[in-house]
């Protein structure tokens, strides 16, 4: 690249600002609203080599501040239009730099769980699933509940006091039900997976609201309109809005 | 085959006279990063609804699934194209082309790696002499067969294993067969890499670091463009408008190929998009798996940047229809 020192330093100011921002995504764990947890390291490595690119720049420029990269044989290369190819569109780098630290989109939630159709499809049956965790109400993950409901028609959930944490969203069914966004890699991939809530559902709550419902097993089963998988049902007994979880995915 | 590399483009002495008092770009990005933070008010507002809400998310979320796999790739494409001796290419590869196709397509496959990082990869491969052909057989199959994206489908298709035989053995195909065929009709002149005199630099070190620095911010910036275009797809296709094609086999496999190119999934993850997809047949998905490693809108966009917009035309053309014929025969018989 036959880039001139001041654009050097522009690029490298990209860099150290993108580093810098994915550094801080991982390290606040505001990264879990887009990407898996256990991206968080790879995320550091990546930030740091980013960072460290930023100050190689910086670095030859101060040990070598007059040298142009390379441009010596060319007596064209200090024209303003003859770049090579110096990365213009590497500009663009800097929009999700502001999108990280300046917007920090939220999560996603209900708009998402909406639109697509419930994960909770494909093979499962025959799984074999260990008995729940003991508590009363024992604490659910909403997949875990869903793929128990369906596949395994409630056996392991028969009898229980159940807790699921989700965000509220309007069922298939015109009622309530509860979602959550399961994330395979990154938020391009969520998927909702959904619960019907009848009984003493929550009513009256905007969609998109973080509650924790308690309930037994229903076995009645909805089919979600978008993509016409089973939509299994928890019978609520009492429900509380809460704060929406450090780890908004499944 | 020699690969021609771009020269700088020669401007005229007069249009070098007549350059305007120019602002340095330190001082634009500064001026930038200041009316962004003055704006952040309106930015939060102009965001609120959730259509666009959801965009920005997944945009981000592309992004940053997307940075560790670009700067790795980018830092060991950067060790290859300073680092590594031309001289190891001749002895790791086979001499004869033919052979080389296979054998690069199966180093591909055990190289964890997603399509982000091996397309900077390949374009070093090409510039360190590995003959085209090798190098784009690597370019397809490193991200479409590799341990971790396997164990994904299985995950993701549990008590079905026919599909991640089906799919490793499609990519394959897929990746060997372009390989061959760009031995038969390729053309060198289709490919143009950039000019990069910075490669020569007689400190490896400052070389290696000037590689990355450009590769990230070149491959980088495609990224973005190919994540806004991944994002749009997102918000704006809901996926209840495929209900009405999963009823025609045909119709079936060529959505969720068009399907594959726009959504753009990393390909560690479109196993579990695919298994959600369960309206569609099993075919219809492996052809979804095949496609969208090899031809989607970040890769055409990433590929246009580092091999010429005439070599991508032509290869992404050409891939995907390979990849659905594959993948629809290879589903049928395995499936």
């Amino acid at each position: 690249m036959r880039a001139r020192a001041p654009q050097r330093q522009a690029q490298a100011l990209v860099l150290l600002l993108l580093g810098g921002a994915v550094v801080r995504a991982a390290v606040t764990g505001a990264s879990t609203r887009y990407v898996k947890d256990g991206l968080r390291p790879f995320l550091i490595v990546a930030g740091v080599l980013l960072l460290a690119t930023a100050a190689t720049t910086f670095w030859y420029d101060v040990r070598r501040p007059t040298d142009d990269e390379q441009d010596d044989h060319h007596p064209h290369d200090h024209h303003p239009h003859d770049h090579g190819h110096v990365p213009r569109v590497g500009w663009l780098l800097l929009l999700p730099v502001v999108g990280l630290v300046l917007v920090a989109p939220p999560a996603l939630g209900s708009y998402s769980a909406v639109q697509a159709g419930s994960v909770l499809a494909g093979p499962g049956a025959g799984a074999d699933y260990a008995p729940l965790p003991p508590g009363d109400p024992a604490s659910v993950p909403v997949l875990d509940y869903a793929a128990r409901a369906v596949y395994d028609a409630g056996r392991t959930l028969r009898g229980r006091d159940l807790q699921l944490t989700g965000f509220v969203i309007p069922g298939p069914d015109g009622g309530p039900a509860l979602a959550r966004i399961v994330l395979s890699c990154c938020a391009a991939d969520g998927r909702p997976v959904k619960v019907g809530l009848s009984g003493n559902a929550p009513t009256g709550v905007p969609s998109n609201t973080w509650v924790t419902v308690r309930g037994s097993y229903d076995s009645a089963v909805g089919r979600d309109p978008v993509n016409g998988a089973p939509v299994p049902y928890l019978r609520v007994t009492g429900w509380e809005q809460t704060a929406e979880p450090g780890q908004p995915y499944e | 085959m020699s690969i021609a590399e771009e020269t700088p483009s020669e401007v005229s002495p007069a249009a070098a006279r007549s350059a305007p008092v120019r602002i340095t770009p330190v001082e634009a990005l500064a001026a930038v990063l200041v009316v962004t933070m003055l704006l952040r008010g309106r930015l939060d507002a102009l965001l609120a609804g959730p259509r666009l809400q959801t965009w920005t998310t997944v945009f981000v979320s592309v992004l940053l699934q997307a940075v560790p796999f670009l700067v790795f790739g980018v830092a060991l494409s950067a060790a290859i194209a300073t680092l590594v001796p031309r001289s190891f290419w001749d002895r790791a590869l086979p001499r004869n082309p033919v052979l080389s196709v296979p054998v690069a397509g199966v180093a591909g496959v055990v190289l964890p790696g997603c399509e982000c990082g091996s397309v900077p990869i390949a374009g070093s491969l090409i510039r360190r002499g590995v003959t085209p052909a090798a190098a784009l057989a690597f370019l397809l199959a490193a991200p479409a067969v590799n341990p971790v994206v396997l164990t994904a489908t299985a995950i993701a298709f549990p008590h079905r294993p026919a599909i991640v035989v089906a799919r490793a053995v499609a990519g394959l195909v897929v990746a060997v067969l372009m390989g061959w065929s760009w031995l038969l009709i390729g053309r060198a002149d289709w490919i143009r890499l950039p000019h990069r005199p910075d490669l020569e630099d007689a400190s490896r070190a400052r070389a290696f670091w000037t590689a990355c620095r450009h590769d990230v911010l070149h491959a980088g910036g495609f990224l973005v463009v190919g994540a806004a275009a991944a994002a749009s797809i997102n918000v704006l296709v809901p996926e209840r408008w495929l209900q009405g094609l999963t009823g025609h086999p045909a119709a079936a496999v060529l959505a969720l190929a068009v399907l594959a190119v726009l959504l753009s999934i990393c390909s560690e993850a479109d196993a579990f998009v695919a298994g959600s997809l369960s309206q569609f047949s099993l075919t219809a998905r492996l052809v979804f798996l095949t496609v969208g490693p090899m031809v989607d809108l970040k890769l055409i966009s990433m590929q246009t940047a580092a091999f010429g917009r005439r070599f991508t035309v032509r290869f992404a053309t050409a891939t995907f229809g390979l990849a659905i014929c594959v993948g629809t025969l290879i589903g049928t018989v395995l499936l």
